[in-house]
């Protein structure tokens, strides 16, 4: 029995870090994205973003963040405390030792889990902010990000605290990752402007096509291979049947949300465009992926492709209506992330009865006043200390050569 | 010495270098370029923001040949370019003053 018991502590504890595993893999996923969808004098600037960043998240969330979000007893339901660096782990008396209190991972797996999700949350600003943004003004609002902002709304959901209470339910993170990394970006993009040029003075939207469509696609399938892991590995356990049978669901639900999110923008790109615009479609594999992230276990697959459907057909609006409204975002990521992280948010009491509309509302104005404020205020500070903005002229010649001092696509360059 | 520039349409640039090997050309240029003529462009949508998709691709041959040689060269290359359809594209014959090989030096005709 004891064997069982240590056996079962392995598997979950495996488990956790190879669905880790596969979320760090987003990383890939979102800078193979925006690498493809910017245009090339940009490309570096943003790859090296995307570095930037998971490493700040990695280290901001060991150093304070993750014990914000899950300090065990907070403060109160509102205030977890602040404490700094990770714990120990299980002893293996302790796991024996059975019971309901018995731990059934490793806290460090835990840990690895959780510090995936919070880089993924970061790096959906990153491309809403792509093209203009000073580079270090980026990376210091990933240290408040990673830090406090994204652990402190984690913490009242995740971490028991009030929403928990209150019977908001977010399996794997439609609002607490997508709409909170998306709420931060439109804090982000309206304080910092459109692209140059982008909607001009007569009203009209000017297109800036992305220069690397492959890499935009792969980079679309890598997150799709990642968020098996996302969904999956938020059921948490899967060493008995019940929770094996659950995750097997949650693959499956996740898979045909993504696939019902792409059929839906294609055809709604079609009908609105005439042809189907292939960044469309892509970013409605990403909106049912984002849709079906709140609750991927209750509906049965069929159910999944529709709520995957739903969020096909919303991006594709709120991309054109974000345009209509000069909101501009060069990877549709506060589309992607917000408006169909709120649809996912919503669309959980359709197929779970433990919850409830009124809850599902509440964490999502919650989260998203949360972090829009602390946001606004964090980029007006960084604005007003250091700039978030590029010079018109650095914006003309390109990030990659005025902020990295290299070029994605060099030509001409002279070896001596 | 004449330099004869070519703007044709890009899947063409198979059927020219050949026919130019046939009559003995030697070397040639390209380049791949965008341009339009009288062949009109046409409007596409991007994330639903319209575009005008004026440059079409081309492909740019430059051929440095004998006076004598010219008027072969260009008719080489318009009957090999020549689809019947508009867009084919343009020749267009420029005196050169000198032309010289980097390694040996040679000028003049003998460096064709």
């Amino acid at each position: 029995m004891d064997q069982v018991l240590e056996l079962s502590y392995a598997l979950d504890t495996f488990y956790f870090l190879i669905m880790g595993a596969f979320v760090m893999w987003m990383a890939a996923g979102f800078a193979m994205l925006e690498a493809g969808l910017v245009r090339t004098k940009n490309t570096t600037e943003i790859l090296l973003k995307n570095v930037a960043l998971f490493a700040v998240a990695c280290t901001m969330y060991m150093i304070v963040g993750y014990n914000i979000m899950y300090p065990g007893d907070g403060v109160s339901e509102f205030w977890p405390g602040i404490s700094f660096f990770l714990g120990g782990d299980n002893a293996a008396a302790d796991v024996i030792a059975g019971g309901d209190d018995a731990p059934y991972y490793s806290n460090m797996s835990d840990f690895f889990f959780q510090v995936v999700f919070v880089a993924t949350a970061m790096s959906i600003v990153s491309g809403a902010v792509a093209e203009r943004m000073k580079l270090w003004s980026f990376l210091f609002f990933a240290v408040v990000m990673t830090g406090f902002i994204y652990p402190m709304q984690g913490y009242w959901k995740w971490g028991g605290g009030f929403l928990d209470a209150a019977g908001f339910s977010d399996f794997a993170g439609s609002g607490v990752v997508h709409l909170c990394g998306a709420t931060a970006a439109l804090a982000g993009v309206i304080l910092l402007g459109a692209r140059k040029g982008k909607y001009t003075a007569g009203g009209e939207v000017v297109p800036i096509p992305g220069a690397n469509l492959p890499l935009a696609t792969l980079g679309t399938f890598i997150l799709w291979l990642g968020w098996f892991g996302f969904n999956g590995g938020s059921q948490l356990v899967v060493s008995n049947v019940s929770d094996a049978n659950a995750v097997a669901m949650v693959f499956v639900n996740t898979n045909a949300s993504a696939a019902g999110g792409v059929i839906a923008a294609m055809i709604t790109a079609k009908l609105l465009f005439g042809k189907v615009d292939i960044t469309m479609a892509l970013n409605g594999a990403l909106a049912g992926l984002v849709s079906i992230t709140a609750e991927p276990l209750t509906p049965t697959p069929g159910i999944a492709t529709l709520i995957g459907m739903v969020g096909g057909v919303l991006v594709v609006f709120a991309i054109v209506g974000m345009d209509k409204i000069k909101v501009d975002d060069p990877v549709g990521a506060i589309s992607v992330h917000g408006v169909v992280g709120m649809w996912g948010l919503l669309a959980v009491p359709l197929t779970n009865t433990d919850a409830n509309f009124g809850a599902q509302l509440y964490g999502l104005v919650v989260i998203f006043a949360w972090t829009f404020i602390v946001s606004m205020i964090v980029w007006l500070i960084l604005k007003l200390v250091m700039g978030i903005r590029v010079t018109e002229e650095e914006e003309y010649e390109g990030m990659d050569l005025a902020e990295c001092g290299m070029e994605a696509y060099p030509e001409f360059i002279s070896a001596k | 010495m004449k330099l004869i520039t070519a703007i044709i349409k890009p899947f063409k640039l198979d059927d020219v270098r050949e026919a130019l090997s046939e009559i003995g050309v030697q070397g040639i240029t390209v380049t791949e370029v965008k341009g339009f003529g009288r062949q009109k462009g046409h409007t596409e949508l991007y994330r639903g923001a319209e575009y005008v998709v004026d440059f079409l691709p081309k492909v740019k041959l430059e051929v440095a040949v004998a006076a004598d040689m010219a008027d072969k060269v260009i008719e080489s290359i318009r009957n090999s370019a020549n689809t019947g359809k508009i867009g084919d594209g343009k020749i267009f014959v420029s005196p050169v003053e000198d032309v010289i090989r980097i390694r040996t030096g040679e000028t003049g005709a003998e460096a064709l």
